[in-house]
């Protein structure tokens, strides 16, 4: 369909079309409730009640069924109560807040991991060395927030700063040898995150980071004036809303990453090394630089989601432990592409996906569903999002312009 | 992996290239070795003292050697020497391929028994047991490996093989314990890794799902998988659903009283010589029969080889099919072949070691043991070096093994290079 018959239209014509045909957004709504869907089959059967229903499901089916949707229902009302709004916890504005301000507490390191991510997409390399790259910025910026005592805000700016540099170096290293020598990038951010393991497992044995007063591997606690201030302690009864200034990092790099991908010219050369490599050097672009240049950006923005690991809310010491990564690099991966590599989308996914988490942490309380689930769900949601054609056949859509995939099939000599 | 990414301008002056390749892996390799000459000869620790390896494993039945006992200072240095020698060969002449490869192995058993001479200097350290763990780190390696290199010889890349590596023990420690079969707990994992290597296969050829990012977000599902089974099912009756449990070791008569290898290699349980086995059955399949011929052909020129009526999607199915068995063996090794009960997330990253053993072993099976063996080394060496208590920090050496991909992927060892069609889907024009 064309522009101008679309135009003609009335709107409500022109939605129902796309749903027919299967626009990229009803593709990613659905691909989100299959995979709830999954998600609930598998609560269904590791419950060992709902199981036990079933084993006489034939002489009474409501008793299976209704076990299997109380299950479901008690397991997902406590995913939603604690990620978005819980109506029986909320007698003040801090505790009606409570589940928003965890939820934008989980996206803030994914946001910022997930625009890392992205912006490697775009310059069409796939960095899986997201956890080397926030580990060394976290090292970087743990010693800075232990060392220095300053004024309110100069401590902590410096300790984020020392992140970004930490991790751009890092990130570089990799953009270094892609360009140089044709190393293909996966390989050797894998084996730059076990190094960067290696690394911070030394760092934390070491006199200098090591907490002398702990016997655990830990690091020595980042000093008050380096901690990023929370964001809703002001309210009344507000001390426990953990959202902090991480999350303004994250606006402001979400707009960096905007501003580079489409109005600056490195980001356009970022795109077009990107799209088509040999193009671009035709074209006099320097495809080695974009690429040293896509590589630091996307390690220094890792290199925050370090620093903000050490500065916020991680664990209650504010201090490295070899932990300190909790798996952001990877479920960065999953962000980014369902964003598709854009700042804006990456957005929606990092607060869908801080949502999950958040309410996986509730489910886990109180309905006593593993926090692993949502793990499943995050990855089948990605899986889903990334073959629509699988989408469009189980729900019988037309088909129609395939949504763009963020990455297109290279292998390891592209 | 390194020439197609040049520009073409890189590309032409092949030879001067190489030689200065030569030269400068030649002249680092030197370096090296006199530092060592310099840090573990004459160095305070090692002057004057005896180091001791013993040889035997406690278990041991067989034949004991007696221990070795050597003044530390000398023997170092002469190691050094040796290894710097092995250098200025490298520098001053072209060598063909496979005498390289001795020549690097030398240079490496040189420097590194200059290393325990050094590391282990008035102390004794246990060869056997570093050999030991060794074989035991290398199994799951070596098999993921040959689940990797099936999969990209036929054009398509597997990095799922750590998911595949979590769904193999967790389902193989399952079902052995809720069946009492270990046959059963084997069978099982090794099908679960089939079955998700098909599944891998189905997304990157059907629905052309770019297959490096694909496998990172299939390990993803694996890893919550498996935990999240693990942490409702298994965690609430471990007795019942996830006890510890492996094959029984078996000896084999006269091989086994061997000393030093002997009980290393020859009085293990059966996924030991089933891998063994396996690198062989694989290196003749994939040169020396037709479906190899055909899988190559499928791995390198899917066209050409469709031209000449290769069923090329079904040769990649079979091949990731066969190749996630391979990978769900390596998982049961982790439970039922080290008697470790299920934990989550219980791989660690090896499936990505075996990744990386692919490429540094070039993407053949002989390559992917070598490989295997010197990631398994390193971990093995660095555990047993933390009781001698040297002045290197363990974590350091830990590290040496990636360092090294990094150094080979980098073209600084020499040069690697992938199947042509790797993780290109293939669709009829």
């Amino acid at each position: 369909m064309s522009d101008t018959t679309a135009a003609k239209r009335s709107p409500w014509r022109r939605i129902i079309d796309e749903m027919v045909y299967g626009a990229g957004w009803l593709v990613t709504l659905l691909s989100i409730v299959l995979a709830m869907a999954v998600g609930a089959i598998l609560i269904i059967v590791s419950d060992p009640d709902v199981r036990g229903t079933f084993s006489y499901f034939f002489s009474r089916p409501g008793d299976a069924l209704s076990a299997s949707g109380d299950a479901v229902w008690t397991a997902y009302k406590a995913l939603f109560t604690g990620a978005i709004w819980n109506p029986e916890r909320s007698w003040n504005a801090a505790t009606a807040l409570g589940p928003i301000s965890e939820t934008l507490t989980e996206a803030t390191p994914l946001l910022l991991g997930g625009l890392a991510i992205g912006l490697a997409f775009k310059a069409g390399l796939f960095n899986i060395g997201g956890q080397g790259q926030l580990i060394v910025g976290a090292i970087c910026a743990n010693y800075v927030g232990f060392t220095m005592t300053g004024p309110p805000g100069v401590a902590v700016l410096a300790a984020v700063l020392a992140g970004v540099f930490g991790g751009a170096v890092y990130g570089a290293l990799v953009g270094l040898l892609k360009a140089r020598t044709g190393a293909h990038e996966v390989i050797v951010t894998i084996m730059l995150n076990h190094i960067a393991a290696a690394f911070l497992a030394w760092v934390l044995t070491t006199s200098v980071f090591k907490n002398p007063t702990r016997n655990d591997a830990i690091s020595k606690s980042v000093s008050d004036d380096a901690l990023l201030p929370r964001l809703l302690s002001w309210l009344p009864e507000g001390s426990g809303l953990r959202l902090n200034s991480g999350l303004l990092l994250a606006a402001l790099a979400t707009v960096f990453c905007w501003w580079l991908l489409s109005r600056s010219t490195l980001g356009f050369e970022l795109r077009a090394v990107g799209a088509n490599a040999a193009a671009a050097r035709t074209a006099g672009m320097s495809v080695g630089r974009s690429q040293i240049m896509a590589m630091m950006i996307s390690g220094g923005l890792m290199g925050v989601v370090g620093a903000t690991q050490v500065l916020g809310t991680t664990n209650a010491s504010h201090a490295l432990t070899p932990q300190v990564d909790a798996g952001l690099g990877f479920t960065a991966i999953t962000v980014a592409l369902l964003g598709r590599a854009s700042p804006v989308g990456t957005v929606f996914a990092a607060l869908l996906f801080g949502a999950l988490q958040a309410g996986g942490r509730a489910m886990q309380a109180q309905a006593g569903v593993s926090i692993e689930i949502v793990g499943v769900i995050q990855a089948l949601i990605v899986l889903f999002v990334a073959a629509p054609p699988l989408i469009r056949g189980l729900f019988r859509l037309r088909g129609g312009e395939s949504a763009q995939a963020a990455l297109a099939s290279k292998g390891w000599n592209g | 992996m390194t020439a197609t990414v040049l520009p073409p301008e890189n590309l032409a002056p092949v030879a001067p290239e190489k030689g200065r390749g030569r030269l400068y892996g030649g002249v680092a390799m030197v370096v090296v070795a006199l530092y060592g000459l310099w840090a573990f000869g004459l160095g305070p620790r090692t002057s004057g003292t005896d180091t001791t390896f013993a040889l035997n494993l406690s278990s041991a039945s067989g034949l004991r050697l007696p221990d070795l006992t050597f003044p530390s200072a000398p023997v170092a240095i002469v190691l050094c020497l040796l290894a710097a020698s092995c250098g200025v060969i490298r520098i001053l002449r072209v060598l063909p391929g496979r005498w390289n490869a001795v020549l690097l192995g030398g240079y490496l058993f040189c420097f590194v028994m200059a290393f325990l001479a050094w590391a282990a200097a008035a102390k004794s350290l246990n060869l056997a047991s570093v050999l030991e763990a060794t074989v035991l780190a290398s199994v799951p390696l070596v098999l993921g490996a040959l689940a990797g290199v099936l999969g990209e010889r036929s054009g398509v890349i597997n990095v799922a093989i750590e998911g595949q590596f979590l769904l193999g023990a967790c389902l193989a420690a399952f079902v052995a314990s809720t069946s009492g079969s270990l046959v059963w707990g084997a069978v099982a994992g090794v099908l679960v890794g089939g079955l998700f290597g098909l599944l891998l296969a189905v997304f990157a050829q059907r629905y052309l799902v770019e297959q490096v990012v694909l496998g990172v977000v299939l390990t993803m599902l694996a890893t919550g998988l498996t935990g999240f089974f693990y942490e409702r099912v298994m965690q609430a009756d471990p007795s019942r659903y996830n006890t510890p449990m492996a094959f029984a070791p078996i000896r084999i008569p006269g091989l086994a009283d061997l000393p030093l290898i002997g009980p290393v290699l020859f009085q293990q349980n059966i996924i030991v010589y089933l891998a063994v086995a396996l690198i062989g059955v694989v290196h003749v399949t994939l040169f020396h029969t037709r479906w190899g011929l055909r899988t190559r052909a499928v791995g390198e020129h899917p066209t050409a080889a469709d031209t000449v009526g290769v069923n090329v999607i079904r040769t990649r199915y079979v091949n990731m099919f066969v190749g996630g068995l391979l990978a769900g063996f390596g998982g049961v090794w982790l439970t039922l072949g080290l008697n470790i009960s299920f934990n989550k997330n219980m791989a660690a990253g090896a499936g990505f070691i075996a990744l990386a053993a692919v490429i540094f072993g070039r993407w053949s099976p002989v390559g992917a043991l070598w490989a295997a063996l010197l990631f398994g080394f390193a971990g093995g060496l660095s555990d047993a070096v933390q009781l001698m208590q040297t002045p290197v920090p363990t974590d350091f050496l830990r590290m040496l093994p990636y360092l090294a991909t990094i150094f080979a992927v980098a073209g600084l060892v020499g040069h690697v290079r992938a199947p042509a069609a790797d993780g290109q889907p293939y669709t009829k024009a």
